[in-house]
């Protein structure tokens, strides 16, 4: 499935949809695979696999934790790889997430066909803006792949423009000013920012999906997002569960569980 | 943009930020908006006669500028008989260079509104020097501090506090001056309203290594006149230690267009290049993306950053300013590496030859002196640019040559 499909379901189904994220290799390569496994069958429309990198500058102490651990249990590309396989057989759309240079070391071009080759539907990338983009939009189009950045809060309406114009499969919000983490309350800034958002894609004559993410971790915030956003997205709450279990398979009914509260909140918020 | 390093100088970075293939603004989009202002900003003060004029006053009244270019005779003696002028930034205000781009951007956060400011630092040169630009302009300021360093550099964490900066050890990662700097970022993406973030190094995305490298030019525009009033003539080398780059970049860019003059940058060779227990960037490193910007950088073959090692906090850094990596590929400069052990015996020499302690960052230069001096001959003229002051090296160095009370000398 496309990120395109997954968005157009969720909107037929008059719902926002639910965008899951796990590092691979976290807690182990096959625990990964068995939560985001869990994830799509509780009701997650897209996962993001997360790329392992030594400086994740945008993420807080959860993803850092997490993607530590992986890196330290020896997690390579190539895992990221089987995992996007393994996630993009369960038929939801698999999407990997990750800081630039490790793709700019590997090759964008060899990344994107090896990416394709796995199942995977494109990139979303947090370091990453338009104006050094060149070589991965090129690669993106070469191989048919989404390619998904980041607006924030603190975007001009201009930059909205110039980043909305070279999205594909859906414009991922930032919520909030700040890392990755589950907060408790959402950003009042983040409807506008949506709305923002929205009126730079109509006057394109777009429909490309709006997802919001960053603080996402309840059915309840799942439900107050999905009231004006095509997209929720969730992390850290997910990490949370998986490093509090007392062993993987806990984790992973800890993970489906908090995965079937979201989707409800998804289905609630309208 | 130009490639021509020959007599006028190149035009570098391009508009957005580029030199050659690297530097640019890899950065998340929350920070772009601050980025934007901050070039728009430092491009209106540096036209801005009151702007200048009180950064001018307070390199003069407060820094201590212009230092002194002090030759080294009984330190020559030892590189080849060559003539050695220390250009003396350790004779600056906090101990150190730093405080020449401190004051500069601490001055430009006040013109941008912003209330407070936030830095890395390894050694704890920039630390100090932000805290004390924040105490002296009444900001509020936040040093990261990889944990490691608070260790080995605990003095500089004191004299932080003391001048009413809240110190935050860094406990992630190798827990050095690459993991200070992501926590940095991390704060700076959740703030940036209200806060400035005092890169202390070229460093980072545009507009920070061009504007770091202008608050540092000083060094070397100071250090070609006084060369030229001493000698009559320019010298033959320039040579600096390189981290993430400032006091090179400082030291080199007025000599740029002066092709007569080789600029050579020493990087920390910690155990040796060959170990693979160093940080020497240029010698070792390729081509990749850190911290905001392109260059070369010490990384395992999927991109991921490798842990490194100095003797010296200040140097002990995976990533160099991208305009070292454009001086390297141009051939304008060249780079080698300096391990440990040189770099200490540097540092005593000049001790014991001049009665002047350097910074183990600064020993770096001396001892890439020592072999540029021996190369040059005699007849070379040598400026070194001693970028900082060896206090708050005294616990590594008391270590390192046996000097604790009750401990045997090792030399």
């Amino acid at each position: 499935m496309t990120v395109q499909t997954a968005f157009d379901k969720a909107r037929a189904e008059g719902r926002a949809a639910l965008v899951g994220y796990l590092p691979a290799g976290f807690p182990s390569v096959d625990g990964a695979v068995a939560a985001a496994t869990a994830m799509v069958e509780a009701g997650c429309d897209v996962i993001e696999v997360g790329l392992p990198y030594t400086d994740p500058l945008m993420d807080g102490p959860t993803i850092q934790d997490a993607v530590h651990r992986a890196l330290v249990g020896g997690a390579r590309v190539a895992d990221v790889f089987r995992t996007v396989e393994a996630v993009a057989a369960t038929g939801a759309a698999t999407l990997v997430m990750t800081y630039w240079n490790p793709v700019d070391r590997y090759g964008p071009d060899a990344f994107a066909r090896d990416l394709k080759s796995a199942g995977g539907t494109g990139l979303i990338t947090p370091d990453l803006t338009p104006e050094e983009a060149g070589p991965w939009l090129e690669a993106s189009d070469a191989h048919g792949l989404d390619r998904v950045f980041l607006v924030a809060l603190s975007s001009t309406d201009e930059r909205l423009d110039k980043i909305t114009r070279v999205c594909r499969g859906f414009v991922y919000a930032a919520s909030l000013m700040g890392v990755t983490g589950a907060r408790a309350a959402v950003d009042t800034g983040a409807p506008r920012l949506v709305e923002r958002t929205r009126a730079v894609l109509d006057r394109q004559g777009s429909t490309l999906p709006v997802g919001l993410g960053l603080g996402v971790s309840n059915g309840a915030q799942a439900a107050e997002v999905a009231g004006f956003a095509d997209g929720v997205i969730v992390g850290s709450a997910f990490i949370r569960r998986l490093l509090d279990a007392p062993d993987e398979r806990a984790g992973v009914e800890a993970v489906r569980a908090l995965a079937a509260e979201l989707a409800e909140g998804v289905r609630g918020g309208r | 943009m130009t490639t021509d390093t020959g007599s006028r100088g190149a035009v570098v970075p391009d508009a957005t930020g580029h030199f050659g293939v690297f530097g640019g603004r890899f950065a998340p989009e929350a920070l772009m908006a601050a980025l934007d202002e901050l070039t728009r900003e430092f491009e209106a003060a540096k036209n801005d006669p009151e702007f200048t004029g009180e950064l001018d006053r307070l390199l003069a009244e407060y820094a201590g500028r212009p230092s002194l270019l002090t030759e080294a005779r009984r330190f020559a003696e030892h590189a080849g008989g060559a003539r050695v002028l220390l250009k003396r930034e350790d004779l600056n205000h906090t101990g150190s260079h730093k405080i020449n781009n401190v004051l500069g951007q601490a001055l430009l956060t006040r013109r941008m509104g912003k209330r407070r400011v936030i830095a890395e630092t390894g050694a704890g040169q920039h630390g100090v020097a932000t805290a004390t630009a924040a105490a002296l302009l009444g900001l509020e300021c936040t040093v990261y501090m990889g944990e490691v360093d608070t260790e080995r550099q605990a003095l500089n964490v004191a004299r932080m506090r003391m001048l009413g900066a809240e110190v935050i050890p860094v406990r992630t990662g190798s827990r050095t001056l690459k993991d200070a700097c992501n926590e940095a970022f991390r704060d700076w993406v959740a703030s940036v309203d209200h806060t400035h973030y005092c890169i202390g190094s070229v460093m980072g995305p545009h507009p920070f290594p061009m504007m770091v490298r202008d608050f540092q030019r000083v060094i070397g525009v100071e250090a070609r006149a006084q060369c030229l009033e001493t000698t009559g003539r320019l010298p033959d080398a320039v040579v600096a230690c390189v981290g993430g780059g400032s006091n090179a970049i400082g030291a080199f860019h007025a000599f740029i267009p002066d092709a007569s003059v080789r600029l050579y940058g020493f990087e920390a060779g910690g155990e040796g290049v060959a170990t693979g227990r160093h940080a020497a960037t240029l010698v070792g490193g390729s081509l990749g993306v850190i911290h905001g910007m392109r260059t070369y950088l010490l990384q395992d073959d999927e991109g991921q950053t490798l842990e490194t090692h100095s003797i010296s906090a200040g140097l002990d850094y995976p990533g160099v300013g991208p305009e070292h990596a454009w001086l390297r590929d141009t051939g304008r400069a060249e780079y080698r590496a300096i391990s440990d052990a040189e770099a200490m015996e540097a540092f005593a020499l000049l001790c014991r030859t001049e009665g002047i302690i350097p910074a183990i960052e600064s020993a770096h230069a001396l001892a890439g002196a020592l072999q540029v001096g021996r190369e040059l001959g005699p007849d070379a003229t040598i400026v070194v640019c001693l970028s900082g002051r060896g206090d708050k090296d005294m616990h590594t160095a008391a270590q390192f040559f046996g000097l604790m009370p009750g401990e045997e000398k090792r030399r």
